[in-house]
């Protein structure tokens, strides 16, 4: 049995005007104990509904969520909401894209670490303090025990995404959900703050769902990659396989875009390929393959049949008529 | 800090200046000759004017701005022309039923009205945020004496729970002091609570929204923690801003409702002496109300310091 497992997500928010957006639509992964999996796509595939779903952070209404999301065997979305209380911040915990606005302005650092640790272990007022120093010097904020009485504001934005990494590894969580963890940041504090969640992965043992729209960032720490569109699974695959062969003409969108370094010196600089049109409206009901409107190599066959998830290499999913099988070995 | 009050402290003398020049002045100009009112119905012009001269009515407005301005500093507020009483001491007399009357309604309306916000913000679109709302448009638009005479016929004279009227000194014990205070309280509330209430749900609409709210739900904080731990603190500045503007109405309000409910303080004072053109007591009372309002507001300038990190003076 994996850590979590998603099957058959549903993130279905109800618009003003009656409709219903479909953000996550028939959405399944699992992610195994200390493993690192990492959901890409463009902004708008619905890969922070998906994080927020499984702490059931999403407002209902008015969202609405269907389908399971299982963790150590029991579904999430059967727990009332004290036993989902328990839960959060406590075995699963999250970090956030926005270190700017994600810390509660007017409560000491100290304070916002050490609630965790009082709400889910009942630490006194002082053990709490005494663990948050213990937090800060863990994710690397020196001075921790003048830090720890410090608020938000005295801090950078890279403090800050430490800060918030403290208060999510504060009990020790078996998953940590980080969304979008640098994008916030510039490139130097960026690679920092990779490098301290790939040291304390290994130092906590938790599971990391990552997600992200950076590949570079996948490359960096996943081990699995998931990419998403239009609220959708369309390839799974580890993250070798999937940089070295990826079978979906959006996941080869996606990789083509990335620029190289150093390419404009040597002239090898071409224009970025970029994939033309844009996420379709997920308010109907999509006929066919998701991508059919932005795929180059799309036929009659995508635009009325939708493509199944199979495995078209060894451990390695993808949802396209026209992705090349190869040879399973037996 | 410290500097910060000092100076604070400073700009209030302008603003007292000019409070102290618009009383004055005010009386100056207002109609009535309290020489006449004096002298009585049957004076003639020449007592009228003996009067007037021995009131220092005759001499330049100036020069009886300074000696006023000047006299006020030593903390003279002169002499009743009515009871011929030091202003001060009237003053003295009259303060504690005022005083009390403010305060009990400052707390009841803060303790009812802030979590009233808080609940309707919570609940927002939800039947529970209509009545709060509701409440609040009521609260606004019925006058404090209508309120008032409504609750002293069934709280008092109909099911006998409070007294109808009057007013009984701290000292005689706490607990006659709060029942002559409640019905009193509620009535001059209303307003205030109204004003609380609606400057509540509004600020805390928006800091509900905020991320850090998103950040302490993905602690596994409870409702009540989130409400009242994360987002109020975070609400307070505005809140706290109003309940000291609103300071305001309670001094105008204290007047109708003292005259409502027999509370021989300082609204009964005020109002007396205008009847009678008792002009040094006028004078006094409504320099002694700018001040009060003047040092609220101070007090609560300081406060956002305990509730904002960020504002540092």
């Amino acid at each position: 049995m994996a850590l979590l497992e998603v099957e058959n997500l549903q993130t279905h928010f109800r618009t003003p005007d009656g409709g219903v957006n479909r953000a996550v639509d028939g959405l399944s992964f699992n992610v195994e104990a200390g493993q690192t999996v990492a959901i890409v796509g463009e902004s708008g595939c619905g890969k922070s509904v998906t994080s927020m779903s499984i702490l059931r952070l999403i407002p209902e209404p008015p969202g609405q969520i269907a389908g399971q999301i299982r963790f150590n065997g029991k579904n999430l979305l059967d727990l009332s909401d004290r036993e989902m209380r328990a839960i959060r911040g406590n075995e699963i915990s999250m970090i956030f894209q926005e270190p700017m606005t994600s810390l509660n302005p007017v409560l000491s650092i100290g304070k916002q670490i050490g609630e965790a640790l009082r709400l889910h272990q009942g630490l006194s007022r002082s053990q709490a303090e005494a663990k948050a120093v213990e937090m800060l010097t863990l994710v690397g904020i020196p001075a921790p025990d003048k830090r720890v009485k410090e608020y938000p504001h005295q801090l950078s934005g890279g403090m800050r995404q430490r800060v918030m990494i403290a208060i999510a590894l504060a009990c020790n969580p078996k998953l940590l959900i980080a969304d979008e963890p640098t994008t916030a940041l510039d490139v130097t504090i960026q690679a920092q703050i990779l490098d301290l969640m790939r040291d304390l992965k290994h130092r906590v043992g938790a599971a990391i769902v990552l997600i992200t729209h950076d590949l570079g960032v996948v490359a960096e720490v996943a081990e699995r990659v998931i990419v998403m569109y239009a609220g959708r699974k369309v390839e799974e695959a580890r993250v070798e396989d999937l940089f070295r062969a990826p079978k979906h003409p959006y996941t080869q969108g996606l990789l083509g875009a990335v620029p190289k370094l150093g390419s404009s010196l040597d002239g090898t600089s071409e224009r970025l390929a970029e994939i033309p049109g844009l996420v379709p409206s997920l308010k109907q009901k999509l006929q066919g393959c998701v991508f059919a409107s932005r795929c180059p190599q799309v036929t009659e066959l995508c635009r009325t049949a939708a493509p199944a998830l199979e495995e078209k290499a060894p451990a390695h999913i993808a949802a396209c008529h026209y992705a090349v099988k190869e040879a399973v070995p037996a | 800090m410290f500097a910060y009050i000092i100076r604070r402290c400073l700009a209030t003398i302008p603003v007292m200046a000019i409070v102290a020049l618009f009383v004055f002045s005010l009386l100056y100009i207002a109609p009535g000759d309290p020489a006449a009112v004096i002298a009585g119905d049957q004076a003639t012009p020449a007592d009228v004017e003996r009067i007037r001269a021995s009131l220092g009515l005759d001499r330049p407005f100036l020069v009886r701005f300074g000696e006023w301005v000047f006299r006020i500093i030593q903390g003279d507020l002169g002499v009743s022309i009515f009871t011929n009483l030091p202003v001060t001491r009237m003053i003295a007399q009259r303060i504690e039923p005022t005083l009390s009357l403010m305060v009990v309604t400052l707390i009841l309306a803060v303790t009812i009205a802030v979590p009233m916000g808080v609940i309707a913000a919570w609940k927002s679109g939800s039947w529970i945020d209509r009545a709060v709302m509701g409440f609040a448009v009521l609260g606004f638009s019925v006058p404090v004496f209508v309120v008032g005479y409504l609750l002293a016929y069934w709280f008092a004279l109909e099911l006998d729970w409070f007294p109808v009227q009057g007013y009984t000194p701290f000292e005689r014990g706490f607990g006659p002091w709060i029942s002559n205070l409640v019905l009193p309280a509620i009535a001059l509330g209303g307003v205030y609570i109204a004003l609380i209430a609606r400057i509540t749900r509004a600020t805390m609409l928006e800091v509900l929204q905020q991320d850090y709210i998103r950040t302490a739900r993905a602690k596994g904080a409870n409702q009540a923690t989130m409400l009242f731990v994360h987002a109020l603190k975070n609400a307070a500045v505005p809140i706290v801003t109003v309940i000291g503007i609103g300071v305001a109405l309670l001094i105008g309000g204290a007047v109708v409702t003292e005259s409502v409910f027999a509370i021989p303080g300082l609204g009964r004072l005020t109002v007396d002496a205008i009847l009678r053109r008792d002009y040094p007591v006028i004078q006094g009372v409504i320099l002694m109300f700018s001040f009060v309002y003047v040092l609220v507001n101070l007090l609560i300038d300081l406060s956002y310091t305990l509730f904002d990190p960020r504002i540092r003076y």
